[in-house]
């Protein structure tokens, strides 16, 4: 009874959820298809000459190495210094007994709520003044501080998942914190930097507001930036070439993303620390 | 010897210092001159670029004189409250609870196609939502295949072709959210309640919702919090038009910074967004410390 009642349910879901599964990838079809279209608009369709005229065309330094090598170094740059200061930062925090570790925690935290869309123009006049505009390298530092309280609060859970007992038996042995931190700590914590260091390269790969901003000349501009120069001079688009630049700039993270759900069998990891 | 103990104590947080610095400069420092220049005249350009002059209040009060900024406030609560709070949160649940009995390839099928459309970068996800809204896109066609009538989305109803889009985009999170949770409620609950004869959606009710309302909660705050910072999709999509149609509080606060100069004016804005942002901040600290054992 229960189980013929059990199947029933169990068709009924897979009906249900296939529809809102088709629904969710009918954008995307578009993509695909449009990128397989020398002639595609805005319709998804079949292509009626499917080649990959498009992907030639956007292969060139121009329009597509230059960009995507800027988004590399600042995805890049920005994973590096998010995970070196929040290295640093959680280990006191994790290590050492403090009144200062709760407020600061909470301040950290309370960091995270803050809606980045919201400091643009302040951050457009720091960078004004401090004659920052157009450098790759400022905006890396910007973005760096946007990931840090998240980054800080991730790091610190997995370095407190580390014994302190492996650590003491190191300075038993006569080693320093620093070479404590550095052959035992970090070590163990290896795949759980890996998923911070991800999850802030995807962020920053995918970051279009933050260097729309900041970054003004053509030379300096990531993908998520530069992809707008296949809207032409008169309003003319490329819709084949965008979908095919699309695809090209997107598969990186989308292969960053299936890395670390595959490896941490968790794909909340990447959600960031829901519970706090 | 109490100094010789603070001083060790100091020198054992040094290692933080990079992590303040970064904070204090990039977040802490933007956030202390909004307020500040949000009580100028700053412009982008012209002489009010050098020399801002200190307006008070003026531009608050302009703000609510200002019709565009009530509309922009009612249309982010709208934004919030139709993508985030019905559409991602609701349909995150749906889809947890109809994976748990459906086959598991067809969830982790369907699981895959909705993953996809938030880990794509923004700014593909904002164009592929655009081509499907727009007047010969995929929605039409579908319409149409079915015999109705085409509607021109992006203009004849902006906010909801943006609140669909950012359902779309964003139901990922709160489905991971929600199967972690589901995945938590022990099985001997579900079982004994339906052995007492409840049917599948009172066993949802009574039992399932109360046990993970801590993480509705939470689930509810961040996705909140999102949602009121998005930019990037409302920009390419409607670019918050027509005639302001869709422009929420960031998508104004840029247009009066940037378009139309009036960094003061715009920053008055922004200042009412972080507002906004730091209520639920302090409320979400809140919640955590109330679910902490």
């Amino acid at each position: 009874m229960t189980g013929r009642h059990g199947r029933t349910r169990s068709v009924w879901a897979d009906v249900v959820l296939l529809l809102i599964g088709a629904c969710f990838l009918l954008p995307l079809l578009w993509l695909v298809l449009g990128s397989l279209d020398p002639a595609a608009g805005h319709g998804t369709k079949l292509p009626q000459q499917p080649g990959l005229d498009n992907f030639a065309a956007v292969f060139t330094p121009e329009l597509l190495f230059r960009p995507l090598w800027n988004s590399l170094l600042l995805s890049a740059g920005t994973g590096i210094v998010t995970l070196v200061a929040a290295v640093l930062a959680a280990y006191p925090l994790s290590r050492y007994r403090s009144r200062f570790n709760t407020p600061f925690m909470s301040a950290i935290l309370f960091g995270t709520c803050l809606p980045v869309t919201a400091i643009m123009v302040p951050v457009y006049g720091l960078f004004v003044q401090l004659r920052l505009l157009d450098s790759i390298f400022a905006t890396v530092l910007f973005l760096a501080a946007t990931s840090l309280p998240m980054a800080i609060w991730m790091t610190r859970n997995f370095m407190d998942a580390v014994p302190l007992a492996l650590e003491e038996a190191a300075w038993v042995d006569g080693a320093s914190r620093l070479s404590g931190l550095r052959s035992i700590v970090l070590p163990l914590m290896g795949p759980g930097l890996g998923v911070v260091f991800i999850f802030v390269f995807i962020q920053a790969w995918g970051n279009f507001f933050v260097p729309f901003v900041l970054l003004l000349s053509e030379a300096s501009q990531p993908a998520a930036v530069s992809i707008f120069s296949f809207f032409g001079q008169h309003g003319a688009v490329a819709y084949g070439q965008l979908a095919a630049f699309s695809i090209l700039y997107s598969v990186p993270v989308l292969a960053l993303y299936v890395i670390v759900a595959r490896g941490s069998g968790n794909a909340l990891a990447l959600a960031g620390a829901v519970r706090g | 010897m109490a100094a010789n103990h603070r001083g060790r104590q100091v020198l054992r947080y040094l290692p933080v210092l990079p992590a303040v610095v970064l904070l204090a400069v990039f977040l802490a420092g933007p956030v202390l001159w909004a307020f500040h220049a949000s009580l100028t005249n700053a412009g982008l350009t012209g002489k009010h670029a050098r020399n801002p002059e200190w307006v008070g209040l003026e531009n608050y009060q302009r703000l609510l004189q200002d019709p565009a900024f009530p509309l922009s406030l009612a249309l982010t609560v709208l934004f919030v409250a139709g993508s985030a709070i019905l559409g991602q949160n609701v349909l995150g649940l749906a889809l947890a609870v109809l994976m748990r009995r459906a086959r598991p390839m067809v969830s982790a099928t369907v699981g895959t196609a909705v993953v996809a459309a938030w880990v794509l970068p923004e700014i593909v996800a904002a164009f592929a939502a655009y081509a499907f809204f727009s007047r010969d896109g995929t929605l039409n066609q579908l319409l149409g295949a079915f015999g109705l009538a085409e509607t021109d989305w992006l203009y004849a109803v902006p906010m909801v072709a943006v609140i669909l889009a950012n359902t779309w985009r964003g139901t990922a999170f709160s489905m991971l959210v929600y199967r972690a949770a589901l995945n938590g409620v022990p099985a001997e609950l579900t079982e004994a309640a339906q052995m007492d004869g409840a049917g599948a959606w009172q066993r949802l009710v009574f039992i399932t919702l109360p046990v993970i309302r801590g993480s509705i909660a939470t689930n509810l705050m961040l996705v909140t919090l999102q949602t009121l910072a998005v930019f990037t999709l409302i920009w390419v999509m409607t670019a918050g038009g027509p005639a302001n149609g869709s422009t929420t509080l960031p998508v104004l606060a840029y247009q009066e910074a940037f378009k139309f100069g009036d960094i003061g004016y715009g920053t008055a804005v922004a200042v009412v967004l972080i507002l906004i942002g730091a209520v639920f901040g302090l409320a979400y600290l809140r919640l955590l410390r109330e679910q902490k054992p």
